[in-house]
This record gives C-alpha cells, structure tokens and sequence, in this order.
C-alpha cells in the first residue's frame, strides 16, 4: 500500500446523496416522526445531586384523565449486579438500569426518577407535578479530586476500587485505578537534563449536538418492539434495550431516524426505554423529546478532570521519560473515557520510558460519555503545554522537536500497541513546511502556538448488502447512521471497485431487522470499516458478475476480467461488456445479483493531527481571539475530500470552544446555572477565523484503500495549542480549561 | 412532598414556557391577540388543569397556503408549523424548522415572517396570524431548488443537517436584503444560527456562491 494509487472515485467530490432531502426540510429526524395514536411522553428528574429516593407516590397522575401511564424503576426488571454485555463493553446492568430511572438514589440533578405518558406533550409536562417524591437529601461531591479523598460522600455504597485486577475493601468512588508502564521510569529520569512537572484541570463539557436526544416506541401486544430514534448506533440501542428490559434482541426492533450530531453522545440509550415502558403499559406508541435543558442536564458530558504530567528531556532535545497521572470523572456510575485518554497522552512520541496511572472516579454529575476522541482532549491538553514549556527551556523549534522525537511504525506507545504505519511525522512536517508557521505575527499581546494529537481510531463490526438494479446502478444497504456524509463517503467505497459513478450508488440507513449487525457510527471507524464492508461487498457483486458474463459468453468464469469498469473476455473472443451493460442482461443468466459482506477489520491505522494557531488576548478582559488556524492531518486516504477537510474544520471548532468557553458551571448544591445555549456557549461564526486544512496522505496498509478514521483526532489539538500561543502573547501558563477571561485574567494576577 | 415542592419552586430553575405564561395571567395573554387576527376565541372544553385556556381561531398563510387553526394563545408558531393541524383536519407537517433550544438561541427554527427571518420558537402562532410565512419546505419553486439551497448542496455546506434549514433560511433573508455580502457581513447575518459539526467554512461559501447566482 505504500505506492500511490490512482483512483476514478476515490478522492472525488461527488455531491452528497442526502443533500437535497437536508437543503429542503424533508430528511426526517426522530422528533419528525408521527404516527397514529401517538402519546407524548415527559420525565420527572431529580432537583437535588445526591439524594436518597425514599418513596414514590403515583397515584395522582395515575388518576388523571389523560394520563395513560406512569412508570418508575419499579417497572423496569430487577436489575441485580450483572455485567451486561454491549458488544463494545462491558457494564454493570444495575447502574445501566439506575440510569434510565433512579431506583434508590439520585445521583445527579436531571437525573429520571419517573416518566408518564399523555395525550399531548403539554398535559404530559404538568402531570409530573402530580408525582410525589420523596427524597432524603445527601451532599454531593462535585469534583474528582474531592470524590477521592477517603471522607468525602459516597455515591455507591457497595462501590469497591478495582485496582489493577484486585478489589479493594473499603468503598470508594474511585471504581477503578489502572496502570501502564514501559522501560524503567526512574532510569529514564535520571538520563534527563531538563525536567517539567505542571498539574492540569479541565472542566465538565457537553458534546452540544443540536438535536436534543427523542425517542418514539411501540410496544406491541406480541412482545414486538419497535423504535424510532436518533442515534449513532441502531444496534447499540437494540442491544442496550435488550439488557435494561430484559427480552431478546430479536423481539426489539431499532429504526434509525436522521441524526443531528452524536459526538459520542448518542451511544448511550436514554429515552428509549422509558418509552418502550410507557408504551407498554398503555398499549400506544410513545414520544419522548428531551428539551435543551435536559440534555445538558441528564446525558453524557464529556468528563472533567485532573491531569499532572512529567517529562524529561535530553539537552540535544530527545524525550528520555514521561509520566502521567489522569483523574477523570465518570459522573454518577463508573465508566469515564480515562482509559482512552491514557492511551493517547503520550503517543504522538517515541518516548523509552513511561508510566501512566488511571483513575475513573464517580461524581454527583450526569453518567460521563463519548466525546469526540473521548479522553485525549483533555490527556493530551496537559502533555502539549508541558512539551511546549521543554520546546522553550530548550531553546528548541515546537514542530522540530515533535518531528525528533515523533512516534513511527515500529514504535510501542506506553500502553503497549506497536504503531504500524502511520502519519504523525508526515503531518508535523506538513505543518511545519505551511506558510503559516514562518508568516510574519505583529502586534501586540499576539502569540502563535502549535500542538499535536493522536487519536487511536476503531474498526469493529459492520455490514454491507448491494442489490444490482437493471438500469446499472446499485442499492447500498447499510446499518451505520450518516452523521457527515457517511453515505457518500462508503458509497463511493463500492461504486470505486465496480468502476461506476458515485451518483449510481443509492445507499439506504436501514432498520436492525434489514442489515447485519453494525457497531456505532463512532470512533472514526466508519468510513474505515463500513467502507471496507461496501468495498467487501462490491468485490461480491463483480465476482457473481463476472460469472454472469461468463454464461452470457459461454465461457469458463476463470477467462472473464474486470478491467476499467468492463467485464472483459480474455481467451481470445471479442467480448466486452460495460457493469451497466451486463446489469440489464442479469435477468437472462440467472436473475438478480446481490452481494454482501459483514466484517471486522482490525488494522485501524492511528490518526495523528498537528495545528497552528495565532491568538490576540485583550489583557484588559481576558478575552482570547483567534486570529489564523491551520490544521494538518493524516488521513490515510481522503475518500472524500470535502468531508475530511469538513471533519478537520468541524473538530477545530469545537476544540476552540472547549479551549476558550465550554463548561458545566454548578453552584454548591449540585445545580448547573447553564443549562442553555446563551449560558453554555458554544462557537458561533463571529467566534471563528477561516480554518486552513491540510491532508496528507500516508495510506494505512489495513484498509484496501488506505483509509483511516478521521472524525476525532481534529479535537485533540486545539486547546493545548490555543493556551501555547496564549503563553507566547502574555506569557502567563494556563493550566486550566475552559481558557475564559475570567480564568486568564486570574492566571495575569488582575483578578 | 408539600414542603419539597415548595423547595423546588424556591430553588429549582427551570421555568416552563406554559407555566411562565399561566403565571402572566390572561390578561397579559389578551393582550398580545391582535384583535384582527382573532377569528373566534372560546373556552376551552376540555381544560382539566385546574386553568381555563382560551384557545383563538386564527389564519395562517404559510407557503402560499392558507390555514385556519384553533390555537392556545401560549401556542408558539414553531409549534404549529411543525404539530399543528388546521380545522379542516389536516395535519401542516412542516418539519423542516426543528426544536432545538426552544429559547431563541440557537436559530434552527428560522422561517421567514413577512420577509424577515425570524425564531420560530419565539413567535407565538397568533402574533403571526395574516402575514405571510415562508418555512425552507417553502423555498424551493416546484422541483427547482432556492439558489441557496443549490449552493448549500453544492458547497456540502451541511454536516448532520439538523441545523440546516435554519441555516438556508437565515442566508435567504440576508441575501433578500444584502444582495452582495462581505464575509464579515455574512458572519454577521449568520451569527444567530449555531453550526455544532462547525461547518461554517463551507456555509460562507455557499452564501457567496448563492449570492452570485442571485445576481448580487
């Protein structure tokens, strides 16, 4: 795979198969759908952090008119401690359970303690106030440091520590402390001239996908279930729903609806249980829509944390040590993205000794979640700054010594995975060498930084069918939810291997019940792993259709050829026919041809992302503004170009609002005060300066075109690199996230 | 649970749309009716909340059509284009503008009142009543895209496309009123409508190119 390769459709940009039905209103989202009979679901949720749920009183709603159904965790089967298995992890059934509908505590504020169901969404939402809870209000504990130490409140009282394999005996809100190690730490210090050691904080971020999570099901008297969601895996929430309610995947049926961003938060089910039970007990379809206050409130942020980072470094500038420590908050049930993050903080390097230490630590804050490249944002926001401080004692160029001491294939990370082939040095190089870095920066209180980012990428499971129409085109069956173009960037996969156009390829997301198994659209696999399944499945269909061409010319299947986009008779007989020649004559060798494939690639190929970034800060009022962004990557290959610059650009912004913004402001109670899009705020386009984007291309021998994941590691970069041009602007360190005016003016000392 | 109620009302944030305007009273309601566009007002029947609604007859001209619907007066015009059905039983099933902040922050729910752009979430459907209402399932001329939707599709300028008919409306009416945008008067424009994929590169673009097309 190293040679380039010349491609028809790969590396086009065709114009995107959803386009039209996105530009007009008419995609349907799931808080679009209708059906006859609908009822309208709302959710009662806690007002305190941590509280015990004494008891329930559901009888004044049961007796309203329009009330159709109440439901409590009473309804839902008994969820003992079991570990329920979601094909990608593993987790506690019960606190899977407890965070549908909180059976005996309450552990965040948002947090669903009963739900009905009314005839209209209005009626639904003052009927909460006829249920009664009764709660015995308990302290909560709202940061991770504190969550640790041995007096603070305890979340779960049976919560013990896994602590490298061995539980502990007291309880504790630390579920688990993990460690990785490589070559021997001490040593690697003691060979360093230069030593930094900086603790870091970062806060509590949402995802702030804009479509808030909705979920409509149909419990039928048969035991079917069927649900229209959004979501970024219809399998997922099939799986999960299968656990919480306790009966067969082959009973629940998940239609996917469009989907309105994900970011890794709409993995996890939230409403969907809720109203297959409300569905179940009135015997009518049921919608939940969760207003903005709630998904800010009661899903998955991305986790807050506390990150101390030390490296050593020679004085000719090689990196002989490094060492992190990464507390990371789960919110109310273990399961925060820690593991994620320690396995990238140190990886854009090639470092001979490292030691890293995990903590996942439960809070009073709402169940943590996936959040583009989860983890490494926030891991790798300490690494970068410290690199940068070591770049400045050592009088060293940033991007000359990542590109030193730059991870490349046959390096092992700290956590052990040997890279194969991979981009981060070519990406450096490629920023390094843009016009950017060496532009002239003028002015006043105005810096330039850079940063660098790993994003491990995934592959699991996906499934492709290809239906041949006789007109030549063909139908693509898929089970992965377009988020950003996923449809054309896998259809192009396979109209690639047949020869024809992109615009002949009709991809279809379809329901649980009509694709094989397919993992979330998450972890930048998809367009890596269902492209490689479209690319499967095309290798199907022109293997039968060579066969067919074989009988058309009576010819032994061994002599047919596909070439250039016709099938070819080798053996001396002038035969040729183009793929939409032989797809009309299908009918006389056999009938329709449909080809398949379910796979589950491993060799993902590592992204790796560098950035430059310019920044004003008014020292006055602290506000920071970016003044020129450039970002490289390594892609792998770039199916579609658009949409990898799109992902670049797209997770640039998000990293700046995280850098400058984004977080969960609590008062002492446990109550977030910003709740809402004017309080919570995220980039908007006065907040952006035009975001150059460069691809560069070092093919992952894993996938037949090279293709890798590209759609998390663009967040990774940015906040490290805002808060190193902050440093060369007003030279003041900012060891915490968000960088607000506020914050920065406090680390100036004006505050 | 009284006395936990009470500490909910004093502590809790969370105020609802409903329960903000059932606080108003109903004269402060009366108030916002243009008498004009109030067809019949009545009781309503079926009021079981403790609370008399009264709920106004009133004509909407959405997309050149007319609808006449029985509305609450709290009723936002978001909520009618998109749960709304008219006296005549048909359901107006425009979900194009969507629900995403309810609060007018966002933008997603942009249509066009009058010519303007305006939060659909923030418009209450009576104070709309007899002016003409344009969604972005309206744009288009039968089968022929609005230019800025052409552009949009042409610049990719959408990502998960849930925020973009807010987006191609919001461009509409700034072209309809700067027919030749800078970018800094597009980011202008545009900056009430948020974009969480960050898609905005591509959004100025598509507004440039539509404004070329438009003739601007």
């Amino acid at each position: 795979m190293s040679e380039k390769k010349e491609y028809k459709v790969i590396g086009t940009r065709p114009i995107r198969h959803d386009g039209v039905d996105k530009v007009t209103g008419r995609a349907l989202y799931g808080a679009d759908f209708q059906t006859t009979g609908l009822l309208h679901g709302k959710v009662l949720r806690s007002r305190h952090a941590h509280a015990r749920i004494k008891s329930i009183d559901t009888s004044r709603a049961e007796a309203h008119p329009d009330v159709k159904a109440v439901v409590t965790a009473a309804d839902l089967p008994t969820a003992a401690d079991k570990i329920a298995d979601l094909g990608e992890s593993a987790v506690n059934l019960k606190y899977l359970c407890d965070n549908i509908l909180a059976s005996d505590k309450a552990l965040y504020t948002g947090h669903a303690v009963a739900a009905l169901a009314a005839s209209d969404p209005h009626t639904a939402e003052e009927a909460l106030e006829l249920i009664d809870v009764e709660y015995e209000v308990l302290p909560p504990v709202l940061e991770v440091r504190e969550a640790m130490e041995d007096d603070a409140p305890l979340l779960h009282e049976n919560l013990k520590t896994d602590a490298m394999g061995e539980k502990s005996e007291e309880s504790s809100n630390v579920a688990s402390h993990f460690q990785h190690k490589k070559g021997d730490i001490d040593t690697g210090f003691a060979e360093a001239d230069v030593v930094i050691e900086h603790d870091f904080v970062t806060g509590t971020v949402h995802q702030g996908y804009i479509e808030p999570h909705n979920a409509t099901a149909l419990y039928n008297p048969d035991g079917q279930l069927t649900i229209w969601c959004s979501t970024q895996g219809a399998f997922a929430v099939r799986q999960q729903v299968s656990e919480i309610l306790q009966i067969p995947v082959s009973k629940v049926k998940v239609v996917p609806m469009e989907i309105g961003g994900g970011f890794g938060g709409k993995i996890s089910v939230y409403l969907e249980p809720v109203a297959a039970l409300l569905s179940k007990k009135s015997g009518r379809p049921v919608k939940v829509l969760m207003n903005r206050a709630e998904v800010f409130e009661a899903t998955g942020p991305t986790p807050a944390s506390y990150i101390r980072v030390k490296m050593g470094v020679t004085n000719d500038g090689r990196i002989t040590a490094a060492e992190g420590y990464l507390a990371f908050e789960a919110g109310a049930y273990p399961g925060s993205p820690v593991g994620a993050g320690a396995m990238c903080i140190f990886s854009p390097y090639n470092i001979p000794n490292g030691l890293i230490d995990g903590y996942d630590v439960v809070v009073n804050k709402p169940k943590s979640n996936a959040y583009r490249a989860p983890g490494a944002t926030n891991a790798e926001f300490a690494a970068e700054t410290v690199v940068d401080e070591i770049c400045e004692k050592l009088g060293m160029d940033p991007l000359e010594f990542r590109i030193l001491n730059g991870a490349e294939e046959g390096v092992s990370r700290i956590d052990g995975p040997v890279f194969p082939r991979i981009g981060c040095i070519e990406a450096t190089e490629a920023a390094k060498e843009h016009p950017h870095y060496e532009a002239p920066l003028e002015g006043e209180n105005r810096g330039r930084g850079v940063a660098s980012g790993f994003w491990f990428n995934v592959g699991l499971k996906s499934s492709v069918a290809i239906n041949v129409n006789p007109d030549g085109t063909i139908s693509l069956v898929e089970g992965s939810t377009d988020i950003g173009g996923t449809r054309a960037s896998i259809a192009m996969q396979a109209a690639e291997v047949l020869g024809i156009p992109a615009e002949s390829v009709y991809p279809t997301v379809v329901d649980t019940n009509s694709v094989g198994y397919t993992d979330v659209t998450g972890g930048s696999r998809t367009a890596f792993a269902t492209g490689y399944a479209a690319y499967e499945a095309a290798q199907d269909v022109k293997q039968q259709m060579t066969e067919r061409a074989a009988k058309l010319w009576e010819v032994d299947a061994a002599e047919v050829q596909f070439a250039d986009g016709d099938f070819v008779c080798v053996n001396g007989k002038d035969e040729r026919m183009s793929f939409k020649e032989l797809a009309a004559r299908l009918d006389e060798v056999g009938g329709p041809v449909t080809g398949r494939a379910s796979v589950d690639p491993t060799g993902v190929g590592g992204a790796f992302a560098t950035h430059i970034v310019d920044v004003e800060v008014d020292p006055d009022t602290g506000k920071v503004e970016i003044l020129r962004y450039t970002a490289t990557q390594d892609a792998g290959k770039a199916v579609h170009p658009s949409y990898v610059e799109g992902q670049m650009q797209g997770g640039v912004t998000q990293g700046i609002g995280w850098a400058l913004n984004e977080e969960y402001i609590y008062d002492k109670d446990g109550r977030m005060s910003n709740a809402s899009f004017l309080d919570y705020r995220m980039p908007t386009c006065l907040d952006l300066p035009m975001i150059d984007t460069v691809i560069v291309e070092v093919p992952n021998p894993g996938h037949p075109y090279g293709v890798r994941g590209v759609g998390e590691v663009p967040i990774v970069p940015p906040p490290a690199a805002i808060a190193n041009a902050i440093y060369r602007a007003i030279g003041v360190r900012m060891k915490e996230l968000p960088m607000s005016p506020g914050r920065i003016l406090k680390t100036m000392g004006k505050l | 649970m009284g006395k936990e109620k009470d500490l909910e009302k004093n502590k809790g944030s969370v105020i609802s749309r409903r329960g903000f305007l059932k606080g108003m009273g109903t004269g402060a309601v009366a108030a916002t009716v243009a008498p004009t566009a109030l067809v019949s007002a009545e009781k309503s029947a079926d009021a079981k909340m403790g609370d008399a609604i009264t709920r106004a007859k009133i004509k909407l001209h959405i997309n050149n059509e007319t609808h006449e619907v029985e509305v609450e007066p709290r009723t936002t015009l978001l909520s009618v284009l998109r749960d709304g059905i008219d006296t005549s039983g048909k359901r107006i099933d425009l979900t194009g503008a969507k629900s995403i902040c309810d609060r007018g922050e966002c933008g997603g729910c942009t249509v066009q009142v009058d010519g303007k752009p305006i939060y659909s979430c923030m418009m209450l459907a009576i104070d709309a009543a007899g002016k003409q209402i344009t969604t972005v399932e309206g744009l288009a001329n039968g089968d022929q895209l609005h230019p800025v939707q052409e552009a949009f599709v042409q610049h990719d300028a959408l990502m998960c496309g849930f925020c973009t008919p807010g987006f191609v409306v919001a461009s509409k009416s700034l072209l309809d009123e700067n027919p030749a945008p800078t970018l800094e008067e597009i980011k202008g424009g545009l900056s009430g409508n948020i974009c969480r994929c960050g898609t905005y590169p591509f959004i100025f673009e598509a507004v440039k190119t539509a404004s070329g097309k438009m003739g601007g």
